[in-house]
């Protein structure tokens, strides 16, 4: 059985278990990489990627130039506003006109669900889905699960709840397959009016209230409640909603065990979690960011082609593994 | 002597008159001149008679359309009236009814005139104006009903657009029965729908894509029932989708409620796993629904609770098709592959018999919309449908008389296929081989 990612990473929902262990098992010695006073590796040089980001995003698109920088890649940034797409162009042609200056991969983040297939269907290159509308984010997917396996050593049976915005949350399909393919009892709590209304099918279990939740749960990954949700009328208002479902501490310590914090970020405090939650001793949320980079190099790295088997050697500096 | 032609030796099916005989027929100048085993015979001498021979044929009344987009006037670059009469013709359709969500809309009597004009000069199948229910399908003020059906338009419809009002909708019922012709109304209830790209379930969640839920469909559809009893009017339901609007046409059926219903060929073959992969074209409006509901489809369509199925050809151009999901319009065309996929999904599996194909796809839907047609009764208006039922086909997009492509069963192999489209005794179209 090929355990090759194959041309692109679009989701986690079409990996097998075994892939994503390999991705984060490679990711483990790029990890170092980052902790040198030279954080380089000549591993994809003379590579060309085009990070293009329809969609504002900071953590996400730094995370990614930073993996690509790291390992000597030649990387551009195409943001939607200011480039030919604020004319009006379509999608496929901006692909097209890419792809005709010769690149080796794409790393897209989108607004529409789709996106980022739609692209890797029409272009050779390698494609990254860094969010695509309301459907996949799988590297934050992946990072999220290394945090955890960082912290318990193992994902299988771990108890992980998703609290909040699974309705509209690319990261919470990502986590949903990501957990479930690795072993994982995946949970998720919030308003009915934001989970998906055949949520049952994921084989998920559903926790109305998020006491329930994190007496239930070995960790947490608190979504980012969009402000617009309340004036579409998803929720009467942010203030109830952190009454009903925000992450407190004081909720926290009726808890029968420690509960570790995850959050893909960028948070509301005050809204999901609260301030001592996120900046508490079990919060993740900044090993989240770390673990990011070193995951997306291990995709950049995969997707190249690189044998993740040589990954070690990679990273210790040998050019062509 | 007008020109004749006799067709010979073909499967005879016209549920109107309970017809399904291997036998003759002959037609004369525009109209049917008779049936009978003994034809050829009689006519053997019968000079400028042409023959065509029809053996392992089905020969049937022409198949009526009540619900297509022919996008002229305003997209004549993705249809004209003239392409879409043509296709029509290519699937064996001689009579189609154009909606009137045209740029500008329908909504007038000279709107009317025009499209009548068009199909005239097009010389194709025949082609019946609906009308706007509202002005601009806007859903605000009343068209001129009146003006439009006396220039031609044979039924009323916002379609495309659900008449959000119930009072409009109550209005529309009430004095449109004063002309007689059924509104026909497209079920959707615009705050569940909102936004919505594909059937809520499962598939949409996963998709990460907005979903409409079988209840905005279903909402409106009892609405328009309990109005059609409330007024005495006729009320026609387009595209019905889902096991619940079956159930909710039965109860209303049920009670003598003049309620009638089709349904397209993509909803009885199709499920929304179609929709996987993002698939532009199988995005349509009302979506591509669960195995579920395509089972309820197929068995209302046996039971009649379906009166009869209609296209909903809506043609679109490849550009638009080709992009995010969520920004691609709704809308397949159907006209080419309709009696195809009919024949695959129904007939095949033996849900239906060929009889039940006709007077769903001809004999009902010309006697819903009072439309001329639907019979081969001697003296009746010379449109025939000839089709090989068991002749297999790959549905090859590039070779559609539609401008359309967008299809999703490109690629597919369908069995049946027609061999013939007669329009008033001329040969409108012809089949390869």
């Amino acid at each position: 059985m090929t355990l090759s990612l194959g041309k692109d990473l679009l989701g986690l929902e079409a990996l097998s278990g075994e892939q994503i262990k390999l991705i984060l098992d490679t990711a483990e010695p790029f990890k170092e990489i980052s902790l040198r006073a030279i954080k380089k590796v000549p591993t994809l040089r003379g590579a060309t990627i085009v990070n293009l980001f329809f969609e504002a995003s900071t953590r996400t698109r730094v995370s990614f130039e930073f993996a690509e920088k790291r390992l000597s890649a030649d990387a551009v940034n195409v943001a939607a506003s200011g480039s030919s797409v604020a004319k009006g162009e379509t999608l496929v042609d901006t692909a097209r006109n890419l792809e005709a200056m010769k690149i080796d991969m794409v790393v897209i983040r989108h607004g529409a669900s789709g996106a980022a297939q739609f692209l890797a269907e029409r272009i050779d290159s390698n494609v990254i889905n860094a969010g695509d509308g309301t459907h996949e984010h799988p590297t934050q997917g992946l990072l999220d699960l290394l945090t955890l396996r960082d912290h318990f050593g193992r994902i299988e049976g771990l108890k992980v709840c998703i609290v909040g915005d699974v309705l509209h949350s690319r990261v919470a399909r990502s986590n949903i397959w990501g957990l479930q393919k690795m072993g994982a009892e995946v949970a998720v709590c919030g308003p009915r009016s934001l989970l998906p209304n055949a949520i049952d099918d994921f084989g998920v279990t559903v926790f109305r209230r998020v006491e329930e939740a994190i007496e239930w749960a070995d960790a947490l990954n608190i979504l980012r409640l969009q402000l617009e949700r309340m004036t579409a009328g998803y929720i009467p208002s942010l203030r109830e909603y952190n009454r009903v479902f925000g992450v407190s501490r004081e909720r926290l310590e009726r808890a029968p065990r420690d509960v570790l914090i995850l959050h893909p970020g960028p948070m509301n405090r005050g809204v999901e979690i609260d301030s001592d939650v996120a900046d508490g001793p079990f919060s993740v949320i900044l090993d989240q960011v770390t673990n990011g980079v070193a995951v997306r190099m291990a995709v950049l790295y995969m997707l190249s082609g690189g044998n993740p088997q040589l990954a070690v050697r990679s990273a210790a500096g040998s050019a062509n593994a | 002597m007008p020109e004749s032609l006799l067709l010979r030796g073909g499967r005879v099916v016209d549920p109107s008159q309970r017809m399904d005989v291997v036998t003759d027929v002959l037609i004369v100048g525009d109209r049917i001149e008779a049936i009978g085993p003994r034809l050829a015979d009689e006519t053997k001498n019968r000079e400028g008679l042409e023959t065509m021979d029809c053996a392992g044929l089905v020969v049937s009344p022409g198949f009526v359309d009540v619900h297509c987009h022919l996008r002229e006037p305003g997209r004549e670059e993705v249809e004209t009236i003239a392409t879409g009469a043509r296709a029509a013709v290519a699937g064996g359709f001689t009579a189609v009814c154009a909606m009137p969500n045209t740029d500008p809309v329908t909504d007038n009597q000279a709107a009317v005139g025009f499209i009548i004009r068009q199909a005239q000069i097009a010389n194709a199948a025949r082609v019946y104006p609906i009308g706007a229910i509202s002005l601009g399908q806007r859903g605000e003020a009343l068209a001129e009903f009146g003006e439009m059906i006396a220039a031609g338009a044979v039924a009323l419809s916002d379609d495309g657009k659900p008449v959000a009002s119930a009072h409009m909708m109550r209005t529309a019922l009430e004095y449109a029965r004063t002309f007689g012709v059924p509104v026909a109304d497209h079920c959707e209830e615009p705050t569940l729908a909102a936004g919505g790209a594909m059937n809520e379930g499962i598939m949409s969640a996963k998709l990460g894509l907005r979903g409409i839920p079988a209840e905005a469909e279903e909402i409106m559809a009892i609405r328009d029932i309990l109005l059609a009893r409330r007024t005495g009017g006729h009320v026609h339901l387009c595209h019905m989708s889902t096991r619940g609007s079956v159930e909710l046409i039965r109860w209303g059926k049920d009670r003598g409620i003049n309620v009638t219903a089709e349904v397209c060929p993509h909803h009885i073959s199709l499920t929304e796993e179609a929709v996987a992969n993002y698939n532009t074209n199988a995005k349509m409006n009302p979506p591509l629904r669960t195995a579920d509901d395509v089972a309820a489809l197929q068995e209302a369509v046996k039971d009649g609770t379906i009166d009869l199925i209609a296209t909903d050809h809506a043609p679109h151009h490849y550009d638009e098709k080709e992009r995010e999901f969520a920004d691609a319009p709704n809308g397949i065309i159907g006209l080419e592959t309709a009696l195809a996929v009919n024949i695959t999904w129904l007939v095949k599996p033996g849900i239906i018999d060929v009889p039940l194909l006709v007077e769903r796809m001809s004999c009902a839907p010309a006697r819903v919309f009072n439309l001329p047609g639907g019979t081969l009764r001697k003296g009746a208006m010379a449109d025939v449908t000839v089709f090989d039922p068991g002749a297999e086909w790959k549905v090859d997009p590039s070779s559609f008389r539609s401008k359309g492509r967008n299809t999703p069963y490109a690629g597919r192999t369908l069995h049946g296929r027609v061999h013939a489209t007669l329009v008033g005794g001329r040969v409108a179209f012809r089949g390869g081989a």
